[in-house]
């Protein structure tokens, strides 16, 4: 709290980005975890919260006749315009936010102090939602090839490795920790993902230590198992992620790729994935694009091109198509790694894995997935994400990659996945939220120090709780895209990959489709069941009141009086619930899925409405016709509201008023 | 008569009428009018998704249907002594072992056969009374350009000979035909032998460029199920007038134009402002370019104010005026109203076009009206942005690279987004500031019915139906003088030079399909309507696009000699197949986002044939499958199950009880 200079400013107004007309005026209070903006209308007061976490830059501008303009960029792509009245509060509010967004020490994070009022059981069994071991198990592991390695319990030989690591059953001790030595933070070889089907698997670690002609006889034997634990298959594929100049300049410093003459049946591929640094500047360069005010079709075109964004997105897919195609279709097993092996690998690997197995494309699969490859073999969550004050060098957009690659998915294949996009929405919103333990951290080991599974909350058991909010309708376990691999089309690929305007310019709603299929499916599912259980007990009732006629009279009105209660409420239910109720009046369409009901954690609530798709705009001002105001100022020749007369500029004007 | 006199007479804008047609016409139609269903599928064209569904499949981007041998086929259209005059342009008209193939589906081999109206490949060539499967059933008015390569020394060598260079000469000439259709779609055809080739690529060629609109497959196409009057009478203006007419007594139906002389290219009767009676309107009409003097287009019953349409006044260089003129518009808006003329040219253009008599409202004659110029893009660089696109969409050899400041120099998305701004402009100023509008261009067909059709879908939820949608349609564009003929004569790979073709119909159903997508329950109908709409305008099997205008229908005979299309999509079996089974009346407003991040390129159309949309299906029937599993519950099972247990004896104890 010592942070706050200025706990309170009123009279701010806060700005609609498309439309300046639109401002609101409120009043704006920091606390130790929010920014909280308070609108002053009276039957509304609509409130904006903006975790401290989620900011990740507060610019300052020139003082206005109206005042002093603050501009907050959130991580979760929210941009929020203020107007502070008086320059000294402006600055007030700057210098505390300053301060409050960029917490030294892990304590000072949201996830400490937040408090679902969930007992310590509650909690335990929160965090055992996903248990990886489960998850190994389920590939069918421990086997014969593949056990579970004690070599790295007390982190002794890498640091940034979970302690449970599945190896092949004929490394050695010796074997992975000479290996382990030849690889950069001595991450070495370790088992991802197992195929039982044809025994092929995916293996990560970190580049080699190859330098120009360096050779390592346990790396080499390392490699070899993990082609012997496939016996189906005489090579394995070694897949360097990066573009081949960036591997060949680490050569040069001790590091580099595996050689293919020294080990024995590799085949060696580049796949041309850039690194954080690039991929950073090409997130902030569409960031420039989707703040643009009122751009022109070409100006949007050309920005999102020149960013280089979906290229990016495009490479990362493509390596993890290369690995599923090598793995399901060939039989053949691969190492995957890029400098460090904890970032382009996390990436690679688990679009790989999605593709392959349907189980990640399930709710809980996909956590899993997420806590496989990224949170236990130590992806820099810390870094990457910027959850602590650190360098800004180190923040890369990498698991938001991942996550565009699995909504690209969703959009070629509707049916695949068990959840939508909300969920991949608020998945991505608590990365950098630090509201929950999940993802605090840069490695497992760092993760248990803190003892993060005592003092804070899964968001796992958060999401599972809230489930059928994050339902896909379309998603039948039964459904033919629900089976087996999934085949992206790759060719012709140039149009195949789609901005992504739910999740970056996810707060302006005005941008998005107006009704959401997906909700309106939902309480369509939800209606089918309903009535389709009403009708069970319709036809329990039938058949007791037939039976009960046979049986005489005396049993007959007890089973009645039994039946009747759960027979005329449910129909009473049904008529409230005609399909003309959310479809004819959209007032009255379902704003939230009806089986939400977090009550207990008000500031959960108000993070989930902004997060919410289509809420706003259905429930909040109950007409579509709200995107009207804006529709001058979006008209190509700009211009202000209605009318001003374009004639004006007209120079002949004058000749026709002489006539 | 030969065809070689229709094409003397196309110029361009006038349409070509053989007089050869005209004298023998109803005759000449009844002579031809095929008995054989088979020869005459009732499937409009050969769409992937118009066949209908009960058929067992489909895999050839066509029917595949159970049909007499090709030979049988001709037998059967050469025995009418009518086919004379298409016969002289079929030069080639079987050839065995033809290779078919496009894209995304095995090649297959069968016998390619060439009618008066359709291209059929059939792949099994078997003998005798087998049926064979008809591979490929194309409307030859479909095909756009047809590109010819021939190898004198080919890959091909009939089995036993070594080889030897006159063999192979005589044996290995071949060719590759490719076909670009106007929907858009691309057919490989290798053809053995090279004459049969270039006869076959020339006949092509030749029938689908013959331009008299009465020898065109409508006048010949005779599905049973229809009859020919059907569906040509379904939306009468005056039922639209009588709609209006019960809300205000400021409009009247003037038949001013019943003989087509006031405006050439307007209907017979059209709705003008009560107070003005048909002489002024003559003059009026005087003073607008085509005679396309203003006319009601739309009256809004939320607030009862009104769209009108024309084209633009002649003022001229001179600045002439026209007090006719400005009454029409005066009695439009009351004392001190005001309204507004979207102009949809530029203000530069509006005022270059005084150079060859046209020109603008000048504020001083008009002083309650306001100009709005919103300038829309239409004829050459309309088409040529269409080419571009369609071009970029089949250069698959293209990386991802350059694919979006490609897509950003086709221009297509730029044109979507002006159009729905400038259609919801046009729909605030009626809906949000209460005021008259006026629309047009230069000449008031093109643009001007782009704006006003589009406003309509976007202010009225019974544009929004399926029979309102095809109402508006009939209405704003068919009857509105929408020269289809002129405008669709070509789709976008034509190698011909362009003369007037111009996709507006296209961009109109491209800016609802966007409208479909941000508010997907609002319209009752499909996406596989609106590609429907843009198959038959192109090339048809009905009437209903036929011609650039109603007096062109008339002369023609088009409503007694043709089939509608509307008959044909009324149908109950075809009407569900373009129902959107999300569909809930809502009778708001549909403000469209028209910022770019919004507009989407529209892959259903333009990657129709180049990707696989399988699983996009898969959802499609996914979607379908959970809505109607819900309605049989809800309407039927529930209370029909109520209400019989209620009967049931049982339930009546209960009840007494």
């Amino acid at each position: 709290m010592e942070h706050i200079r200025m706990p309170k400013v009123e009279n701010v107004r806060l700005l609609d980005r498309l439309s300046s007309r639109k401002a609101a005026l409120g009043t704006l209070y920091l606390t130790a975890t929010h920014v909280i903006f308070v609108e002053n209308v009276s039957e509304t007061r609509k409130e904006t919260w903006v975790l401290h976490s989620q900011i990740s830059s507060i610019e300052k501008q020139a003082t206005t006749a109206t005042g002093c303009p603050l501009l907050i960029r959130c991580k979760n792509f929210q941009v929020i315009q203020l107007v502070i009245p008086q320059e000294r509060d402006c600055h007030d509010v700057y210098i505390s936010l300053i301060r409050l967004t960029r917490p030294v020490k892990y304590e000072e994070l949201y996830c400490f102090s937040f408090n679902p009022k969930l007992d310590k059981e509650e909690r335990e069994q929160g965090w055992k939602l996903v248990d990886l071991n489960e998850e190994y198990n389920r590939m069918g592991i421990p086997n014969n090839y593949w056990q579970i390695s004690d070599v790295n319990r007390d982190y002794g030989v890498c640091d940034s490795y979970p302690t449970e690591v599945y190896v092949p059953k004929s490394a050695t001790a010796h074997i992975i920790v000479g290996s382990s030595k030849f690889r950069s933070r001595r991450r070495f070889p370790a088992l991802s993902y197992y195929c039982k089907d044809n025994n092929a698997s995916i293996c990560r670690s970190s580049q080699p230590l190859s330098g120009f002609s360096a050779r390592c006889l346990e790396d080499e034997q390392m490699l070899q198992a993990i082609r012997k634990a496939n016996p189906g298959s005489d090579f394995i594929y070694v897949v360097d992620t990066r573009p081949k100049l960036n591997a060949m300049a680490n050569r040069a410093a001790g590091k580099g790729y595996e050689n293919e003459d020294n080990y024995s049946n590799i085949k060696f591929q580049f796949i041309g994935i850039e690194n954080i640094h690039v991929m950073r500047n090409s997130l902030q360069k569409m960031l420039e694009v989707c703040e643009l005010k009122s751009p022109s079709m070409s100006d949007f075109l050309w920005g999102l091109e020149n960013s280089g964004w979906l290229k990016h997105i495009k490479a990362i897919m493509d390596a993890g198509i290369f690995i599923a195609k090598a793995v399901a279709e060939e039989g053949v097993s691969v190492l995957v790694h890029c400098s460090d092996g904890w970032d382009r690998t996390a990436q690679v690997c688990s679009v790989a894995s999605l593709l392959l197995d349907p189980y990640y494309r399930t709710m809980k699969g996909f956590m899993v997935l997420i806590e496989k490859d990224w949170v236990s073999f130590g992806h820099k969550f810390n870094h990457r994400y910027g959850n602590l004050d650190g360098d800004p060098k180190e923040i890369s957009p990498v698991i938001d990659q991942f996550i565009e690659c699995v909504w690209q998915l969703m959009e070629q294949f509707p049916c695949a996945f068990e959840f939508n996009e909300r969920f991949l929405i608020h998945i991505q919103h608590h990365i950098y939220s630090c509201q929950f333990g999940n993802f605090l951290c840069n490695s497992q080991k760092e993760r248990r120090e803190l003892k993060i599974q005592e003092r804070t909350y899964s968001l796992w058991a958060h999401l599972w709780k809230n489930r059928a909010d994050y339902l896909n309708p379309l998603y039948r376990s039964d459904h033919s895209q629900t089976q087996g691999t999934l085949h992206p089309q790759m060719a012709p690929c140039n149009f195949l990959y789609k901005f992504w305007s739910g999740m970056y310019n996810r707060f302006e709603k005005g941008l998005h489709p107006r009704q959401s299929i997906t909700d309106y499916l939902m309480a369509v599912k939800e209606e089918t069941q309903q009535l389709e259980e009403e009708l069970e007990v319709l036809g329990e009732r039938l058949a007791n009141l037939q039976k009960s006629q046979l049986n005489g009279n005396k049993v007959k009105s007890k089973q009645q009086d039994r039946n009747k209660q759960p027979g005329l409420s449910t129909s009473s239910n049904s008529l409230a619930n005609t399909p003309q109720e959310y479809s004819n009046d959209l007032k009255s369409f379902p704003s939230r899925s009806p089986s939400q009901g977090d009550e207990d954690d008000s500031a959960l609530i108000l993070t989930q409405d902004n997060l919410k798709s289509s809420d706003p705009d259905l429930s909040a001002n109950s007409d579509q016709e709200s995107g009207v105001e804006d529709l001058s100022c979006r008209s190509p020749s700009g211009g202000g509201c209605l009318p001003s007369e374009d004639s004006g500029k007209d120079s002949d004007e004058a000749v026709y008023l002489a006539v | 008569m030969k065809v070689g006199d229709a094409e003397d007479n196309s110029n361009g804008q006038e349409l070509s009428l053989s007089r050869g047609v005209q004298r023998s016409g109803g005759h000449y139609c009844a002579l031809f009018a095929p008995r054989d269903p088979c020869l005459h599928p009732e499937v409009p064209t050969c769409t992937r998704r118009s066949v209908p569904a009960t058929q067992p499949e489909q895999p050839r981007g066509s029917c595949r249907q159970q049909v007499p041998v090709a030979g049988k086929l001709h037998r059967g259209s050469a025995a009418t002594g009518t086919t004379m005059e298409f016969s002289e342009l079929i030069k080639t008209a079987t050839v065995e072992s033809v290779l078919l193939s496009c894209a995304g589906l095995p090649a297959v081999k069968g016998t390619l056969c060439i009618t008066s109206h359709h291209l059929l490949l059939s792949s099994c060539p078997g003998g005798d009374a087998q049926p064979g499967t008809v591979e490929l059933w194309l409307l030859i008015r479909n095909v756009d350009a047809v590109e010819k390569r021939v190898q004198n020394l080919g890959w091909y060598q009939p089995p036993g000979t070594n080889g030897s260079p006159l063999d192979t000469r005589l044996a290995g000439s071949s060719g590759t035909i490719t076909l670009r259709c106007k929907d858009l779609k691309v057919l490989q055809l290798e053809i053995p032998g090279m004459e049969e080739c270039l006869n076959i690529a020339s006949s092509i060629e030749a029938l689908s460029s013959v331009d008299s609109v009465m020898m065109m497959y409508p006048f010949f196409y005779r599905p049973q199920s229809l009859r020919l009057e059907e569906g040509w009478h379904l939306f009468p203006l005056e039922r639209h007038f009588q709609q209006i007419a019960s809300q205000t007594s400021q409009w009247r139906l003037s038949h001013v134009n019943q003989d087509f002389t006031t405006c050439p290219t307007y209907p017979p009767s059209v709705i003008v402002p009560a107070a003005v009676d048909d002489d002024t309107l003559r003059k009026a009409a005087r003073f607008r370019h085509g005679g396309r003097f203003p006319i009601l287009s739309y009256y809004h019953p939320k607030n009862g104010t009104v769209m009108l349409r024309s084209s633009q006044p002649l003022t001229g260089p001179n600045r002439k005026r026209c007090r006719e003129d400005e009454m029409l518009l005066g009695t439009v808006l009351d004392k001190g109203e005001r309204g507004f003329i979207i102009d949809t040219r530029s203000a530069q253009a509006a005022k270059q076009a005084r150079m060859t008599g046209g020109g603008t409202e000048p504020k001083s004659s008009y002083p309650q009206w306001r100009r709005l110029h919103r300038p829309l893009e239409r004829g050459r660089p309309l088409q040529e942005s269409f080419m571009k696109l369609v071009e970029a969409c089949n250069d698959t050899s293209a990386t991802m690279d350059r694919w979006l400041s490609r897509l950003e120099s086709c221009r297509w998305l730029s044109h979507v987004k002006a159009a729905l701004s400038t259609a919801c402009l046009a729909a605030q100023c009626m809906d949000r500031e209460e005021a008259t509008v006026l629309v047009h261009g230069a000449e008031g067909t093109d643009t001007t019915l782009l704006v006003t059709a589009l406003a309509q879908v976007i202010l009225d939820p019974s544009c929004r139906t399926l029979r309102g949608f095809l109402g508006l349609l009939e209405r704003e564009w068919i009857e509105a003088g929408h020269p289809f003929h002129l405008r669709c004569a070509r789709s976008a790979s034509s190698h011909a030079r362009p003369k007037q073709e111009a996709p507006l119909f296209l961009l109109f159903l491209d800016c609802v399909w966007q409208l479909s997508r941000q508010f997907p329950f609002s319209l009752e109908f499909s996406e596989r309507l609106l590609l429907t709409l843009f198959d038959n305008a192109y090339a048809s099997a009905y009437g209903t696009f036929l011609c650039n205008n109603e007096k062109e229908r008339c002369l023609c005979k088009v409503k007694e000699n043709t089939h509608s299309l509307w008959a044909w999509l009324n149908q109950p079996e075809e009407r569900t197949k373009y129902l959107n089974p999300l569909y809930s009346h809502n009778p708001l407003v549909i403000w469209p986002s028209v910022e770019p991040q919004s507009i989407q390129l529209w892959q259903g159309l333009f990657f129709r044939w180049i990707r696989s949309s399988q699983h996009l299906d898969e959802a499609w029937a996914e979607i379908q499958r959970l809505v109607e599993s819900k309605d049989p519950h809800a309407k039927e099972g529930v209370g029909k199950r109520l209400s019989r247990s209620l009967s049931d004896p049982a339930a009546q104890t209960e009840n007494e009880r």
